[in-house]
């Protein structure tokens, strides 16, 4: 069966030169896409989880009583939505990236601790948890303040009254924003191709600068495989928005 | 050691000459009030009289200028109390009844003394079962609150300050938000546990059940304590002038 | 090391003589205070971990201070080359931004009105294209236009040649194209229904309806959000470094290479990009805040 598919495309690239899919009958360059692939869906996951923590933690440090504090995250939040993430990501790979420390795993190469996988991961985590902190801010800005005084006046401490009452709520409240802003992180995570992370894209371009005959199937594969990775954060973010809809509660 | 020296023949509530402003608005004046166990309070008067304000004061939710409030001993605007030792001695039952809308009515009532208290899951979930009868809404343990009428809202309301197993229950004009049919509903329930020898502060509108349930009634008008008696005497021998327009107008 | 390590204050009831670490005394019959890590986290003025994070970042500043090429040296060399970015470099990526928002606009708001249109296979061609080039990654977008498209073009025996930079600008204004279109119907779309049926009892047809009631209604409302994916251009256009377009960071290179790339000159050369970027994005994004604010209040 797998041989005649892969005869099958052997002949398409024969046939029309324009259309080699060279992935489907070399053993090498499908190597190269499943893993470009798995890395994309890593960095992906990664970033997600990343992000919004730092939305999270961001947006319950918005909420100190100290202006200082809030003043950084804010900050923050503007530097990193009002600059490139591309430039963001060459900044923290070249410029910080030379100041951490090396080791030495197998004794010969010194090697930084943080990788530019690493460097991606924070970059781009940083940069999507900005907007995470603004959005999660918005959904416990609509938490009612008598429904914190409730749990307030139940014992329940700030800590507390935030992971079981606030957040649970504002979660709910934001999704929809969340939704489209973790759609926006998977689209960035391409850009980690500037820092030579082996993501789908960098894998994709070496394929077609050896194989010039397999750009456009390298391409119909690109288009296929984000269109299908934002289909599946937006279908499980959907997912959960119904999972978590409370009966008799809003609409 | 005030802590240490209650004793059930000494007040359980006290309040001396408490002040309280929100900035240049002077909302309570002076105000001394004593409650012994089991006793049922209602204070009444006109809105903004400061009467919400003095019942959020006894479990701490707003803080004071000058004067004390001891419940059973702690001194609530004491900085180095321990909240939780306070929260678990008074309940509080609100206006917007304030329930946490993403739990069903069981898990409102254990989720504070799961979280708060820490008490076994076992137990807790049984005394929720207890509470909920005792409010007469067995049957809806797994509704969720926007599934709940106002009245049964409220109910669970007071079950879930209830499951602290406080000494001293405030009420804040818990029936105005209500349907006129579903008070009645909410006033048995408190007149119940009133029965029990709960210690009650209550802030109403409601004369009838005031005078009816009130061991003792204060009027308060601009911060501060015009008139207190028992209501056999009050609601017919009211001295001071603005008592009596107050009840010319309600009754 | 031994495996049990008494933590003080946590785990049982600590038992020490040192006065400072007695659990604190709540009342009669209270628990032993088991949150004293907690609490001493939580006495910590909220700015620690940031003051943690400023000390490990400038830490390397003042390490390699001691360095043979200083920081100080880094900087002349940046403000030598600062004129160079800024007119060579940044003012390129603002002319890529104004071309490709130009494009993206003009395109975006025919999409976006095929979105709403009549016509059925028109809609739904629309819809696909929007949501094609709406979800797919910027980059993918210009690699897939620098490719395909041919290097020059040949009109009436006229050879047009197309420069790498002009791709570049026609990959970006794709993505805009289609996210101005979801602006466009979305617009519309918020328009209330008792507008068009005002204007149908008034006999007007469905193209004056739209052009003269509708259209003029929500022009005002779409200026927030096309400002908005302004801004997210002008913050992709560092991408077309990526394929080789001289702009602020392919120069900002060249001229770390022109300085013998001293690894000393890489925070100022992509600090003062975040900056300049900073500085052109920030006002924009505010004014948009600004002008949904104001006309969100008219609604």
């Amino acid at each position: 069966m797998i041989e005649l598919i892969q005869e099958f495309f052997r002949q398409l690239a024969a046939d029309y030169p324009r259309w080699n899919f060279i992935f489907f009958y070399e053993e090498r360059q499908f190597d190269k896409v499943a893993e470009g692939l798995w890395v994309t869906v890593q960095l992906s996951v990664f970033c997600i989880f990343f992000s919004v923590l730092v939305g999270v933690v961001g947006a319950w440090m918005q909420g100190s009583p100290s202006r200082l504090l809030r003043m950084i995250v804010q900050g923050y939040i503007q530097f990193f939505r009002n600059t490139p993430p591309l430039v963001q990501l060459l900044f923290f790979y070249f410029a910080l990236g030379q100041f951490t420390p090396t080791h030495s795993p197998d004794g010969w190469l010194e090697v930084p601790i943080i990788s530019n996988v690493g460097w991606a991961v924070i970059s781009l985590s940083l940069f999507a948890g900005a907007f995470n902190v603004e959005i999660f801010r918005a959904g416990i800005e609509a938490v009612p303040e008598s429904t914190r005084e409730a749990s307030d006046s139940l014992g329940f401490t700030r800590l507390q009254t935030y992971g079981y009452i606030v957040l649970p709520l504002a979660l709910r409240i934001c999704l929809p924003s969340l939704n489209n802003n973790l759609v926006n992180l998977v689209k960035t995570t391409t850009q980690a191709f500037a820092i030579a992370v082996p993501e789908m894209l960098y894998q994709s371009v070496t394929i077609w600068n050896d194989y010039p005959s397999a750009q456009n199937p390298m391409m119909l594969v690109l288009f296929v495989v984000y269109i299908l990775l934002v289909g599946v954060v937006v279908m499980s973010m959907n997912r959960w928005e119904r999972a978590m809809k409370i009966p008799g509660y809003g609409t | 050691m005030p802590d240490t020296a209650w004793t059930p023949d000494q007040p359980i509530v006290s309040l001396k000459d408490v002040h309280k402003s929100f900035g240049e608005l002077e909302v309570l004046r002076g105000v001394s009030i004593d409650v012994m166990k089991g006793e049922v309070i209602c204070i009444i008067g006109p809105s903004g009289s400061g009467k919400s304000t003095l019942i959020r004061c006894i479990n701490g939710l707003n803080d004071i200028q000058s004067g004390s409030i001891t419940v059973e001993g702690l001194e609530v605007h004491d900085p180095k109390l321990d909240k939780l030792a306070l929260r678990r001695k008074v309940g509080m039952v609100f206006q917007q009844y304030n329930l946490f809308p993403h739990k069903t009515a069981l898990e409102n009532i254990m989720m504070a003394p799961l979280k708060v208290l820490k008490e076994p899951k076992e137990e807790v979930a049984a005394r929720a079962r207890r509470l909920l009868a005792k409010v007469r809404l067995d049957g809806k343990e797994d509704s969720y609150p926007g599934e709940l009428s106002g009245g049964q809202q409220q109910r669970v309301a007071i079950a879930r300050s209830l499951a602290m197993n406080p000494d001293v229950m405030l009420f804040d004009e818990v029936t105005a938000a209500l349907d006129p049919e579903t008070v009645k509903e909410v006033l048995v329930t408190i007149k119940e546990l009133a029965g029990d020898g709960m210690t009650c502060i209550l802030v109403t509108h409601e004369m009838g059940f005031a005078r009816e349930i009130a061991d003792h009634i204060y009027f308060t008008d601009r911060g501060v304590i015009v008139e207190h008696g028992p209501p056999a005497t009050f609601f017919k021998e009211a001295k001071d002038p603005r008592t009596k327009e107050f009840l010319s107008q309600i009754l | 090391m031994s495996a049990r390590r008494p933590i003080p204050g946590l785990g049982a009831a600590p038992s020490t003589d040192l006065p400072v670490l007695l659990p604190f005394d709540r009342g009669k019959g209270r628990t032993p205070d088991i949150y004293l890590a907690t609490r001493w986290l939580a006495s910590l003025p909220p700015w620690t971990p940031l003051l943690i994070l400023a000390v490990m970042l400038a830490w390397p500043l003042v390490a390699h201070a001691q360095g043979r090429y200083a920081y100080s040296d880094a900087f002349d060399a940046l403000f030598r080359w600062m004129p160079f970015l800024v007119f060579e470099g940044f003012f390129f990526n603002i002319l890529i931004s104004f071309l490709a928002m130009a494009i993206g606009t003009v395109a975006g708001a025919a999409l976006g009105l095929a979105q709403i249109s009549l016509n059925p296979m028109l809609r739904r061609a629309a819809w696909f294209i929007t949501q094609l080039f709406r979800n797919s990654p910027w980059l993918v977008l210009l690699f897939i236009v620098l490719l395909a498209f041919p290097f020059e073009i040949v009109i009436g025996g006229v050879i047009i040649p197309i420069p790498d930079w002009m791709k570049a600008v026609f990959g970006l204004s794709l993505p805009i194209m289609a996210n101005i279109s979801e602006v466009v119907r979305g617009a519309v779309q918020s328009v209330p229904t008792a507008q068009w049926e005002a204007s149908e009892s008034l006999a007007f047809t469905r193209r004056q309806t739209m052009w003269q009631i509708i259209l003029p209604q929500c022009f005002k409302r779409m200026i927030p959000p096309w400002m908005n994916w302004y801004a997210i251009l002008t913050m992709a256009t560092p991408l077309c470094s990526l394929l080789g377009v001289e702009e602020l960071i392919t120069l900002s290179r060249q001229a770390m290479e022109g300085e013998d790339n001293h690894p000393e000159l890489l925070v100022p050369f992509f600090g003062f990009a975040l900056v300049i970027f900073f500085m052109y994005c920030y006002p924009i994004a505010r004014a948009t805040i600004w002008l949904e604010r104001k006309y969100s209040v008219k609604l």
